[in-house]
């Protein structure tokens, strides 16, 4: 357990190092934040921006540190051998995913304070279930963990470099993040319902509004989590 | 200590390690030539566990190579270059010391492979050689009772191949097995206590240096001033001689004896010509190296 905490520590050690990670984990979602929330260009329904917003932040913040930020740099470390070697030492495959799993979360918790408190700055009240929200944001983790690792373990290095932040943008515009999907068309908004941010984000947005959690949502979040993990593990290569 | 039977393995269609079996026993410093494209690296990735083989046993302290009873045990020092790029040198190896029920002390590494210059210095501005320390540091720090060194000198000035060679004699002494892969054949004949030669996959030679060189080279070579008859020294001394280079001749396939030399230097003196070199000696490994990869 101790090779593993190291590992996790060097993990987020370096997460923190990189410029770009902490602005994709950090800058970018709380930038929408505070932005959106105080510049009202955005329609999205009744009830203040901020509340509508804080959730899909929240989503958003998921997404960035569990696929992109991880995703990337898994994709990296794949590409130079790093996991390979990783691999042959004691710490073996399952510690280093058990490391970079505890970074993962270790960064999530960073980006759900950091969240909160520019949301509370900004004037959100939360109304609903905490521990709900909480239990959301984990399965949230897993699936878009999953993704993330889904691609780094296939493509190579750059392809997954520009299909992890091509995915996040995808998210952030049809993920019902900063757009209510009832301003998108029909059809679309369908698919977007299809993909897992919109889940995430609306069954976030439910659970901390109304303390319920639709169970559409939950189920769609659940298909993603367990298909994107399963499809990860049969197709991971470690070099 | 190392185990290596009938191992196989391909890339598509090409055989790059073609039935290879060899046996490397405890404190013994093994060394693997070949010309680049043999399976050498092939073969050491697949003794540490990065690379699965097609067919062949392949046990390392008698466990399969590669499972996790064994890493422990084992260090490995790769040929390419594998760490994180924003990761500082003395972090790297403090976190594989962490790794380790028993390490070494990172520091005493990071004085003794002169790193300290750049104990702070990320790994992606390390120099070529300074990640070759780093990672030979690395192969080291869990006190390993297998080593793997793949070109452990390779893109190492001086003074780290320096360094790296006494390390290595280091492991020697204490009794660590140690296999390692390079181009430098003198240097391998110096260290090795037994060398195999792999060539275009397949296992060429074995033996300790002294044995693949001592075979009594069967042939003499000697160079002389000017040009001379070949045919009439053939037939002077019953052996056919063959001009190798100007000046240089060659009398192949048969052993030198005191008698034939006598008779060539003999031969020499009546028609008045000045013998500069005769070389009847044992053949070094680099000789031995070339005529069995040809």
């Amino acid at each position: 357990m101790s090779r593993v905490l190291a590992q996790a520590k060097v993990e987020l050690l370096l997460t923190l190092r990189r410029g770009e990670s902490l602005l994709v984990t950090i800058g970018i979602p709380v930038g929408i934040l505070a932005f959106f929330s105080l510049v009202d260009v955005l329609p999205h329904g009744s009830g203040k921006a901020v509340d509508f917003l804080v959730p899909g932040v929240l989503a958003l913040s998921v997404i960035s540190s569990a696929m992109t930020s991880l995703g990337i740099a898994t994709g990296f470390e794949r590409h130079a051998g790093v996991l390979r070697r990783l691999g042959t030492t004691p710490l073996g495959r399952g510690g280093l995913l058990a490391a970079k799993c505890i970074a993962l979360l270790a960064t999530v918790v960073v980006q759900v304070v950091a969240v909160v408190i520019v949301g509370k700055l900004l004037g959100w009240h939360p109304s609903g279930d905490i521990a709900a929200a909480i239990g959301l944001i984990v399965l949230g983790v897993v699936a878009f963990a999953g993704l993330g690792f889904l691609l780094a373990g296939r493509l190579r290095a750059e392809t997954n470099l520009a299909a992890a932040n091509g995915l996040f943008l995808v998210f952030l515009l049809l993920g019902g993040i900063v757009v209510s999907l009832s301003k998108l068309p029909a059809g679309l908004a369908s698919f977007c319902r299809a993909l897992p941010a919109e889940p995430l984000a609306t069954s976030l947005r439910d659970a901390l509004q109304t303390g319920a959690v639709p169970l559409r949502a939950l189920v769609t979040l659940l298909v993603w989590a367990a298909g994107a993990c399963l499809l990860a593990v049969a197709t991971f290569r470690w070099d | 200590m190392i185990h290596v039977g009938s191992l196989t393995k391909r890339y598509g269609d090409l055989v790059a390690v073609d039935d290879v079996s060899f046996d490397v026993q405890p404190g013994e410093l093994f060394v693997l030539l070949g010309p680049n494209g043999a399976g050498k690296t092939t073969t050491v990735e697949i003794l540490e566990g990065l690379r699965k083989a097609d067919a062949g046993e392949v046990t390392v302290l008698d466990s399969p190579a590669g499972s996790r009873q064994v890493a422990e045990h084992v260090g490995v020092m790769p040929q390419e270059s594998d760490l994180y790029a924003g990761i500082k040198t003395e972090e790297a190896l403090r976190l594989f010391a962490s790794f380790y029920d028993d390490h070494e002390d990172p520091d005493k590494l990071i004085e003794r492979l002169d790193l300290d210059r750049v104990r702070k210095t990320n790994y992606r501005r390390l120099s070529g050689g300074e990640k070759r320390r780093l990672s030979l540091a690395i192969a080291l720090v869990g006190k390993p009772k297998v080593a793997f060194l793949d070109e452990p000198t390779a893109g190492m000035d001086v003074e780290g191949r320096a360094t790296t060679w006494s390390i290595v004699d280091e492991l020697k002494v204490r009794g660590t097995t140690v296999m390692l892969t390079t181009h430098l054949l003198d240097e391998a004949e110096r260290v090795a206590d037994r060398v195999a030669i792999l060539h275009r996959g397949k296992l060429v030679a074995l033996g300790s240096p002294a044995e693949l060189t001592s075979g009594r080279k069967n042939e003499l070579t000697f160079s002389v001033a000017s040009d001379i008859d070949t045919d009439a020294l053939g037939a002077a001394v019953g052996a056919k001689v063959a001009r190798a280079a100007k000046g240089v001749y060659r009398i192949a396939n048969m052993p030198p004896t005191p008698r034939l030399v006598a008779d060539v230097t003999k031969w020499l003196q009546t028609r008045d010509v000045l013998l500069r070199r005769l070389d009847v000696g044992p053949r070094s490994l680099e000789e031995f190296y070339l005529e069995v990869t040809r």
